[in-house]
């Protein structure tokens, strides 16, 4: 089987040049025979890669230990589900795995891009064949997943427990397929750009592609908190290591771009600032992929450190030389077809918008890259570590967040005092209000004050849209409430989608705010010793330790510590926060494999969760270390989240994409409102 | 004034805040990160370097940690090879802090006059037998 599967990407590799070079040259020009060769070379890729994925998945299932990527990720006793995960666990497997779905994802946008979109077609091919070549390329001639070692080991070394957790299993991938759909907007730009059909067609013809890889990105990150948070132990979901930031950096500039290219097909206006966005979404999505696997900045995530590195390196170099000359040969055919107005206009808010985004993504990379540049430039390595993000971002983020409010009610071109007025008075009022309430109730974190109160403006200019969408339908088509619900948002499912992704975002930023009110507290407690800790609300809760029991399940030993709950003297039920040795057998022997890993106890509400962690017996009696900390309002990112996904698919939703106008869709009153706001959808 | 100017001027206004919390953040929260060898040679050469926050990564020294559980106190030597300094620790410390291997660790504090380095926080980094195995302690 690895040889089938060694040959496949060999296959792989030769189609993907042959792709590149037919598509780049351009002679596929009035000759359909060698634009279809083209077209069936990026099908054939996917064919190939397929055929390599299901060789390495048959040999991961048949425990074939005689491959050493499958000795190294998995064992004989580790859970099915694992060990079918285990295909992206690993450098060598992540490779294939991404090669895999660019090649897919290459092969629809082939297959499902209007036939409006043919001249930019085979370009498409070319771009997106380069890089799955590039990929394969890694590969074969650096990190090979069918390499096989040199004699047949009894069994594995196993998958590192903290691997072994549902959420590590989907964050990866999502987060994967993220950066690589992001390769599919690159490459219509670039197909754009070489074409030199510098019209909005690149635009619609990526729209729902990039919304794909932004709803990617943004499930994969928080999986990635979630995951943290509930695994790791250390209280918190995001420590702003570099290989969160390196998976950050991609989202902010392709949020960034999603709002821009409204400017664009709107207004004909940033033409130039949206192709050199997405040529360095493109560029940041595999720097992500170079820091994971350099190592060339110290990270908590250590990846096995490699020279596969410093091949990302040479193609981040390459593609992005690449992309910024074709833009600057093309520059003079990106004059924009209108100017600013006037600084209270939808356009204004939006540039201010994009300016934020990009700032932000400049901070975080600066932070990131600092150990680096202080070394190169004073000699010595200056780290700065979450402190430098929060001061830095936290007040760029509010500004963002406000404008998230400002953006989809402004006026386009010039704002007037009356459409202020209209669109501003009760949401601002719905700020102040919840500022004055917490400010009554005795919260004093300024940042945090300023959060919430943004969160309800924010939460008020959305609310008066539906309420205004949903009254005018009423009135002019006589509908109950719930279908013109319905129908307000189904026949605007690119606006309304969007405010309830917006909806989603502010979920998450009323998360990062409660956490400025965390309380953590470590004891060492005998059997019935007890705690104290209170809650930001003014609860006490009162933790008392039981005891320990310990017990063996199918890879490992578990040691697990229960506590009792009490909120201001009423029992809450009880806690258990466990330590979990896993092991393999060898000769009937069980040998500890990994160190020991902790299961922390969690318990999750509206209002703050709980978070126990058992840090160990004291030298083997019942007495036991715990941390015990109260996270307020974090259920909030999660469900933020699902907010967020939800928002998400409404704008994807096929069938309400397409350009009508607005006017045709309801009568004049409603129309008015709608082009005062208006999305062409 | 033309609108374009007028943006011009808040563009340069963002720009500039942009840049004013990168420099004050770097200036304000930076901390060196230094090798033992690193910090031995910047404490002989200016002694106002004790008691500066910094960041040392080295090697913890097999067999050195103590623990002390009832009070969750720490401490172990780290080394580079050539330099070796004691730590102390009171909080918990991650997982994969062990004794076994060369394990990696960042501590976070300040090296004190009598030449005890007392961390805030103990982040280890695994060995080479994991993948993407992240591990934070804090003080």
């Amino acid at each position: 089987m690895t040889l089938l599967g060694q040959f496949a990407l060999w296959a792989a590799f030769l189609l993907g040049l042959w792709c590149a070079v037919a598509g780049f040259s351009g002679r596929w020009r009035g000759r359909p025979d060698l634009t279809q060769s083209v077209t069936r070379a990026v099908y054939g890729i996917c064919v190939a890669l397929l055929v390599a994925a299901a060789c390495l998945w048959k040999a991961l299932l048949t425990h074939d230990f005689s491959v050493e990527y499958v000795w190294a990720y998995t064992s004989r006793n580790l859970p099915t589900y694992y060990v079918i995960s285990a295909f992206w666990a690993g450098q060598k497997g992540s490779l294939l795995f991404w090669a895999l779905v660019l090649s897919i994802f290459a092969s629809a946008a082939q297959a499902l891009s209007s036939r409006r979109h043919a001249a930019l077609l085979p370009y498409v091919a070319a771009v997106t064949s380069s890089v799955v070549a590039f990929f394969v390329s890694v590969m074969l001639f650096a990190a090979n997943p069918f390499e096989r070692l040199a004699f047949t080991p009894l069994d594995g070394r196993g998958l590192n427990p903290q691997l072994q957790n549902v959420g590590m299993t989907i964050h990866p991938p999502m987060l994967y397929l993220g950066y690589i759909s992001i390769t599919i907007p690159f490459a219509f730009a670039i197909a754009a750009l070489l074409s030199r059909r510098l019209d909005t067609g690149w635009i619609h013809a990526i729209r729902k592609w990039t919304i794909v890889s932004w709803m990617f990105l943004s499930v994969g990150i928080t999986l990635g908190m979630w995951w943290a948070y509930v695994e790791l132990g250390w209280g918190g979901y995001w420590a702003w290591d570099p290989v969160e930031n390196a998976s950050l950096l991609p989202w902010l500039t392709m949020t960034a771009f999603l709002h821009s290219v409204m400017i664009q097909e709107k207004r004909g206006m940033l033409k130039r600032w949206n192709l050199g966005l997405i040529v360095g979404t493109f560029m940041l999505s595999i720097f992500g992929t170079f820091i994971t696997r350099s190592g060339v900045i110290a990270s908590v995530h250590s990846f096995t450190q490699s020279n596969v590195g410093y091949f990302f390196l040479g193609f981040l170099i390459l593609a992005g030389a690449f992309g910024f000359t074709l833009l600057q040969t093309r520059w003079h055919l990106l004059e924009p077809e209108a100017h600013l107005e006037s600084m209270v206009s939808r356009e204004a808010a939006f540039l201010f918008n994009n300016l934020l985004f990009v700032g932000i993504a400049f901070s975080v990379l600066w932070g990131t890259l600092f150990p680096i540049l202080s070394e190169l430039v004073r000699g010595t390595k200056i780290t700065v570590g979450p402190p430098f993000f929060n001061r830095v971002n936290v007040p760029l983020g509010l500004m963002l967040l406000a404008l998230t409010g400002v953006g989809p009610l402004i006026a386009w071109r010039r704002a007037s005092a009356s459409n202020l007025r209209r669109q501003f008075t009760l949401p601002l009022g719905t700020g102040a209000v919840v500022a004055a309430a917490l400010l009554a109730a005795g919260m004093r974190d300024a940042y945090a004050v300023i959060a919430f109160a943004l969160a309800g403006f924010v939460a008020g200019t959305v609310a008066q849209e539906f309420f205004r969408g949903v009254r005018a339908r009423r009135r002019i088509h006589g509908e109950p409430l719930p279908r013109a619900f319905i129908r307000l948002v189904g026949r605007n499912r690119r606006r309304y989608g969007g405010y309830i992704v917006h909806v989603g975002i502010l979920i998450y930023c009323v998360g990062f705010a409660g956490m400025a009110f965390k309380r953590e507290r470590e004891a060492t407690l005998k059997p019935g010793e007890s705690v104290e800790l209170r809650s930001p609300y003014g609860h006490t809760y009162r933790f008392t330790h039981v005891g320990i029991s310990q017990y063996q399940a199918l890879n490992r030993i578990v040691s697990a510590a229960t506590v009792q709950v009490e909120r201001d003297g009423k029992p809450e039920g009880v806690m258990t926060s466990e330590k979990r040795q896993h092991f393999t057998v060898e000769n009937g022997e069980k040998v500890p494999s990994f160190e020991p890993s902790t299961e922390v106890a969690i318990r999750s509400g509206l209002r703050e969760d709980l978070y126990i962690v058992f840090a160990g017996p004291v030298n083997g009696t019942e007495e036991a270390v715990y941390r015990f900390t109260i996270n307020p309002l974090v259920w909030w990112i999660w469900y933020g989240g699902l907010v967020l996904v939800f928002g998400g698919i409404i704008t994807m939703w096929p069938g309400g994409g397409h350009p009508v106008p607005v006017t045709r869709q309801a009568p004049a009153a409603y129309g008015a409102a709608l082009v005062g706001a208006g999305e062409p959808s | 004034m033309k609108a374009g100017t007028k943006f011009l001027i808040g563009a340069a206004v963002i720009v500039a805040s942009v840049g004013f919390l990168i420099t004050e953040g770097v200036k304000e929260t930076g901390v060196y990160f230094l090798t033992p060898t690193e910090l031995a040679s910047k404490t002989a050469a200016d002694p106002s370097f004790y008691d500066v926050g910094l960041k040392m990564g080295a090697k913890v020294v097999p067999g050195s940690i103590r623990r002390d559980s009832s009070s969750r106190e720490i401490d172990f030597r780290v080394s580079d090879g050539q330099h070796t300094f004691p730590v102390i620790y009171r909080g918990l410390v991650p997982d994969t802090f062990t004794d076994a291997n060369d394990i990696e660790v960042v501590v976070e504090g300040r090296l004190g006059r009598d030449g005890v380095f007392r961390a805030t926080d103990v982040l280890a980094k695994c060995g080479s037998r994991y993948e993407a195995v992240p591990k934070t302690a804090r003080a």
